[in-house]
């Protein structure tokens, strides 16, 4: 079982030189303890003197992880009055992610929005007069993460959950209305079937667990959007950052008509990417459509790729592009430089806002690319572009949940192989249900007694 | 209306509405704390009735009647004199499901009961319909800190009789507007053709006390003469009967027991039903009230389950006294007609003969989420509920509340803290966090699923979980007390001693290993370490265990389950420690929700209207998110230094 230790990254989900985890409980400094070896021998977190700082490396069983500055703040000199330990390691999403998910491995649960500060007011840390600020962090911050949480999650995801929910609740039912009206229901034989289904179900959710190491379980990353007139060449860009064929590709324009997304990694840096309709007045409906979707996702977006056929002539649609862009951060590729060119780089650069990067490209014989690949990495780390923090703090609040249902089902296991009676199943296979729903939001309340009366006829 | 004041005016201490299950045990509960207590009866022929099935206890229901007796309660020790078949259920599952059944005889359950009314000091029963409750509104400066607007000061019966009084307790089960519906057949009465009780809603409804309407319904009774019972499998009592009161010595409920019988239904059954389902009430929209989906009309699961050929049917016994027998699993509100002819198809039915009909009954009840977890109303001061008329369902559901009832009404006339038993102390505790927390539109009833702590709340000690709280409350005498004080240390040691008793890989043990299909050892261990091998257990250690002294079965039960499901029992400690820290942050009556900023608007609509006595209970309410219980406490925080600060 958790402990209420609680756990968050400190600094904010930036590429800051260094990065903090914060942990905050009475199980604070044992939990540290577990994954940091002091350079110093024979040094133990709990032995050292409070508000001190010790040199040395996180640990991942025998793997080092990360070069780290440990301190230790003791009962009741922290912020929040209880035990603190912050570990200060090297900046980096996916070096602060993975040492989090460490410490939240060994005990700690990740911390909920607001609740340290929450914690600090309860423990008297903080002044009665900022208790409406309290209040106010603790509720927009909630608001904030469930609306991330479940509009970030994947479609997919969301429907395999709630299949995954449907089949647990179903068994427990099936438990339940036995234990409840023995005389009607009979559990014989019953063990062996429920041995084959957590199997199942444990292979299932450990793939979800992958699929959340690759960041594939939630909409994760910069959105980014790629715009242009029909056959500038921006499927051909996708393809190309993506490195295979998503888009399909001719010499006739309007050929995507709908959108298309796809996540891909530059240089660590996770990118949502969009390709739209080129965007064109247009007689035919669906393609029509195409345009007015491509118009909405630009105007979401994070970033946006502007791709201009420099072999055509500048004309009303890119004027009409160039009002979407306007407000927008934005990359500008002028396309097809192995064609005889029709708009210049100083032709663009007259109608563009100051400052715009404007990148020549081939998207035919691959020029430009790495240059427009190192301008995405510089505007993100200098944060001109900055995905939102929520997300990674989304992801990693599923994982934790798909784990404590990975868990509860493994003692489900264990139970069936103690040949343990049935009633002691029930009881874990409800905490990996209830664990499941707080991914998609959803409580408990009655659908376990909603499930036994529908599904199970009972009674006197 | 009921008559003005005949002039009879009495004075008491405490009015009990009902004389049902919960009715009896509030009263009492009252009269053996001293209390001068009435209890009013629309029938003193109708007393401890049981108007349904015709048994006590069964899964989790057995649980509340065990809390029941630790408590000081009654329905344990009636049971156990005038059972006439006794079952452990559940007994192939783990010791948190095991749970008592017991069939009684019913005349001689309510006759029992009846007499232990009669002769209890302090105790007065009266037959006469409660139409009208008296009260006052508490003035501003008299309310303090409190949410009660109003007062009670007494009854009123229909012949116009006031007993003044400090305390009302409503248990007035399925009587309030009853109406009875056996097809087109409608009768406005109560169970068993008895008078219902017409006036008293209008007299709450004036209280401005939210009133519901639910239904339930009871299958037909068969003359035993005309039922062939060699088409059924019979179905026999344990061997070996365990009491459901603590005080009941065991050897005295080893006794001759009858059978019940066991037949099903077929699809000639399903037929008849289909046919005629236009003219049950149910499916015809006559009945208003909404029925309790776990005990379903046998209408209801021929439509509901289509595809099962076939339903249980359980044939048992009234009383020895009686040819009635009940056949449990076919209750309907189809019309005589059809009854019989469906009835007659069941094998062994064939040429039964009614004595009763079968019949649905719809009456009032309130929300009872109007209530404090004492069961007491948070709108009027001395005025408390239990049973039927709280929306639950159940003979023992009804018992426990009324006990509860009963023993808050006394504590708070004798100006004493109220007993609330929270969700991870009891199965009662359970049974009213539910009923007074979250809204439900059906009769509610205990399942052990409801339970989120059940490992730790079993049947099996229910004695040293309350017996403590029944002896501070004052209906547990000290020596019953003492008894259950002695049976703990008496686990605790015995615990300790088994784990400190080391076994090493002498040849004997080893062989002792062997011959019970057990692993033999690689390193030493200690006899609870082997307790806990699935197969092995105290007794068939005592060849290990020379120095074994002799300890009382209950005791060896005791030790056995916890050390055997120890790991299991640590977790749900540990899940009870972070769920006390909850319970145990109270939150002011009076506080004004619209005060505290940043609650999401449901969260505060919700809270306004609910007023939650805890923290704990705040976050059970449907529609509280945990970010609004996170505000909620940071505001209680502020709220609590500013008081202080004051000071």
């Amino acid at each position: 079982m958790k402990t209420d230790t609680i756990a968050a990254i400190a600094t904010g989900m930036t590429h800051s030189g260094i990065g903090i985890i914060r942990i905050s409980g009475d199980e604070a400094i044992s939990v540290a303890d577990q994954i940091f070896r002091a350079a110093a021998k024979n040094i133990k977190l709990e032995n050292v003197e409070s508000h001190t700082i010790h040199y040395g490396f996180i640990y991942d069983n025998e793997n080092v992880l990360d070069e780290v500055m440990v301190s230790v703040m003791k009962a009741p000199r922290s912020f929040t009055t209880e035990d603190t330990v912050e570990v200060n390691c090297h900046g980096g999403i996916l070096m602060m992610n993975r040492i989090l998910e460490l410490v939240i491995k060994k005990g700690a649960r990740l911390a909920q929005p607001g609740e340290f500060t929450k914690r600090a007011f309860l423990n008297g840390r903080i002044d009665l007069s900022k208790a409406e600020a309290v209040m106010d962090v603790i509720s927009s911050k909630n608001e904030l993460a469930l609306k991330s949480s479940v509009s970030q999650l994947r479609g997919s995801v969301f429907s395999v959950i709630k299949k995954l929910r449907e089949e647990i609740i179903y068994e427990i039912a099936f438990i339940e209305s036995a234990l409840d009206d023995p005389e009607h229901i009979s559990l014989d034989g019953y063990t062996e079937k429920l041995t084959k289904k957590v199997d199942t179900l444990l292979n299932n959710i450990n793939q979800m667990i992958i699929s959340a190491d690759n960041g594939k379980i939630i909409k994760e990353g910069i959105n980014t959007v790629i715009v242009g007139k029909p056959n500038a060449g921006k499927s051909s860009l996708l393809n190309i950052l993506a490195g295979e064929e998503k888009a399909i590709v001719t010499d006739v324009a309007g050929t995507t008509r709908d959108i298309l997304e796809e996540n891909i990694k530059l240089h660590g840096i996770g990118l949502n990417i969009i390709d739209t309709a080129g965007i064109r007045s247009t007689e035919d409906v669906v393609e029509k459509l195409g345009v007015e979707k491509a118009k909405k996702y630009a105007l979401n977006a994070d970033l946006i790729i502007y791709v201009v056929d420099s072999s055509v002539d500048f004309d009303e649609s890119d004027y009409e592009i160039l009002e979407l862009i306007q407000d927008k951060k934005c990359i500008v590729l002028l396309n097809k430089t192995d064609l005889n060119a029709k708009v210049t780089e100083i032709d663009l650069k007259e109608k563009l806002k100051d400052g715009t990067v404007i990148i020549k490209t081939s998207t035919k014989e691959n020029i430009g690319i790495e240059e427009f690949e190192n301008t995405v990495k510089d505007m993100f780390l200098k944060g001109g572009i900055s995905g939102n923090d929520e997300i990674m703090i989304t992801n990693m609040r599923h994982k934790e949940a798909l784990l404590e249902a990975f868990e509860s089902l493994n003692q489900v296991k264990r139970s069936l192989l103690d040949d343990m009676p049935e009633d002691f199943y029930s009881i874990d296979l409800m905490s990996a249900y209830a664990s499941l729903g707080t991914i998609i939001g959803e409580e408990v309340g009655e659908d376990l007694v909603n499930e036994i009366f529908s599904k199970f006829c009972m009674g006197k | 209306m009921s008559l003005k004041c005949n002039g009879i005016r009495e004075k008491v201490d405490v009015c009990v509405v009902g004389a049902g299950h919960a009715g009896c045990e509030a009263a009492l509960a009252c009269a053996r704390l001293g209390l001068e207590t009435v209890i009013f009866t629309v029938s003193v022929d109708s007393i401890a009735l049981m108007p349904c099935n015709p048994n006590i206890g069964g899964s989790s229901k057995g649980h509340l009647v065990r809390e029941l007796d630790a408590l000081g309660g009654e329905m344990g020790k009636v049971i156990d004199k005038t059972f006439i078949q006794s079952k452990m259920l559940n007994v192939s599952k783990g010791p948190a499901v095991h749970s008592l059944r017991a069939q009684a005889d019913k005349a001689d359950y309510t006759r029992t009961m009846r007499k232990i009314l009669e002769n209890q000091e302090h105790l007065t029963v009266k037959q006469a319909e409660v139409c009208e409750l008296l009260w006052e509104n508490i003035s501003d400066e008299d309310k303090k800190e409190k949410l009660a607007t109003k007062r009670i000061t007494g009854v009123k019966t229909f012949t116009g009789a006031v007993y003044e009084c400090k305390a009302v307790i409503l248990c007035t089960g399925t009587y309030l507007k009853a109406r009875c519906l056996c097809g087109e057949a409608i009768t406005q009465t109560g169970p068993n053709g008895l008078q219902a009780a017409n006036y008293l809603t209008d007299s709450l409804l004036h209280m401005g006390i939210e009133i519901r309407r639910f239904k339930t319904g009871t299958p037909a009774r068969m003359d035993k003469r005309s039922i062939d019972f060699s088409k059924m499998e019979e179905q026999v009592g344990d061997e070996k009967v365990v009491p459901f009161s603590f005080s009941t010595n065991p050897e005295d409920v080893q006794i001759d027991q009858v059978s019940c019988y066991l037949t099903y239904t077929n699809e000639k059954t399903h037929e008849i039903i289909r046919a005629n389902l236009d003219r049950s009430p149910l499916f015809a929209g006559v009945i208003e009230g909404t029925g309790p989906r776990y005990c379903p009309s046998i209408e209801d699961k021929v439509v509901k389950f289509a595809d099962k050929d076939r339903h249980q049917v359980f044939i048992e016994p009234e009383g020895l006294h009686t040819n009635e027998m009940y056949v449990g699993g076919m209750s309907s509100s189809l019309p005589e007609d059809v009854q019989l002819a469906m009835y007659r198809t069941v094998p062994g039915l064939e040429n039964c003969k009614i004595v009763r009909n079968a019949y649905a009954i719809e009456y009032d009840c309130i929300n009872p989420m109007q209530l404090y977890p004492t069961l007491g109303f948070k709108d009027v001061e001395g005025l408390y509920s239990g049973g039927q008329f709280n929306g639950s369902s159940g003979y023992e559901e009804a018992a426990a509340q009324g006990l509860i009832a009963g023993i808050n009404a006394s504590m708070f006339i004798k100006g004493k803290e109220a007993l609330v038993l929270d969700r991870s102390e009891a199965y009662i505790g359970v049974l009213i966090d539910d009923l007074v927390t979250k809204e439900s539109f059906e009769p509610y009833r205990m399942m052990t699923s409801r339970a989120e702590y059940r490992l730790l709340l079993r049947q099996d000690n229910a004695d040293l979980r309350l017996r403590e709280k029944g002896y501070q409350v004052g209906l547990i005498s000290k020596e019953q007390y003492e008894h259950v004080l002695e049976k703990k240390r008496l686990i605790k040691e015995e615990i300790e001693r088994l784990k400190n008793v080391s076994i090493g890989a002498a040849k004997t043990n080893q062989e002792f290993l062997e011959r019970h299909g057990s692993s033999t050892l690689k390193t030493g261990t200690n006899l609870a370490e082997l307790m806990c091998r699935p197969e092995l257990n105290y007794k068939l250690l005592e060849e290990l265990d020379p120095e074994r002294i002799k300890l009382p079965e209950d005791v060896i039960n005791q030790v056995e389950i916890e050390i055997k499901y120890e790991g299991y029992i640590e977790r749900q400690l540990r899940q009870v420690n972070q769920f006390k820290k909850m319970e145990k942050k109270s939150i002011p009556e009076t506080l004004n929700y619209d005060d505290v900023p940043s609650l999401r608007l449901e969260a505060r609509q919700k809270l306004k209207a609910f007023h939650p006595v805890s923290i704990g209970q705040a976050s059970r309410i449907s529609g509280v998110s945990p970010a609004d219980i996170s505000v909620l406490l940071v505001y209680l925080e502020q709220f609590n230094r500013a008081v202080q600060q004051n000071k």
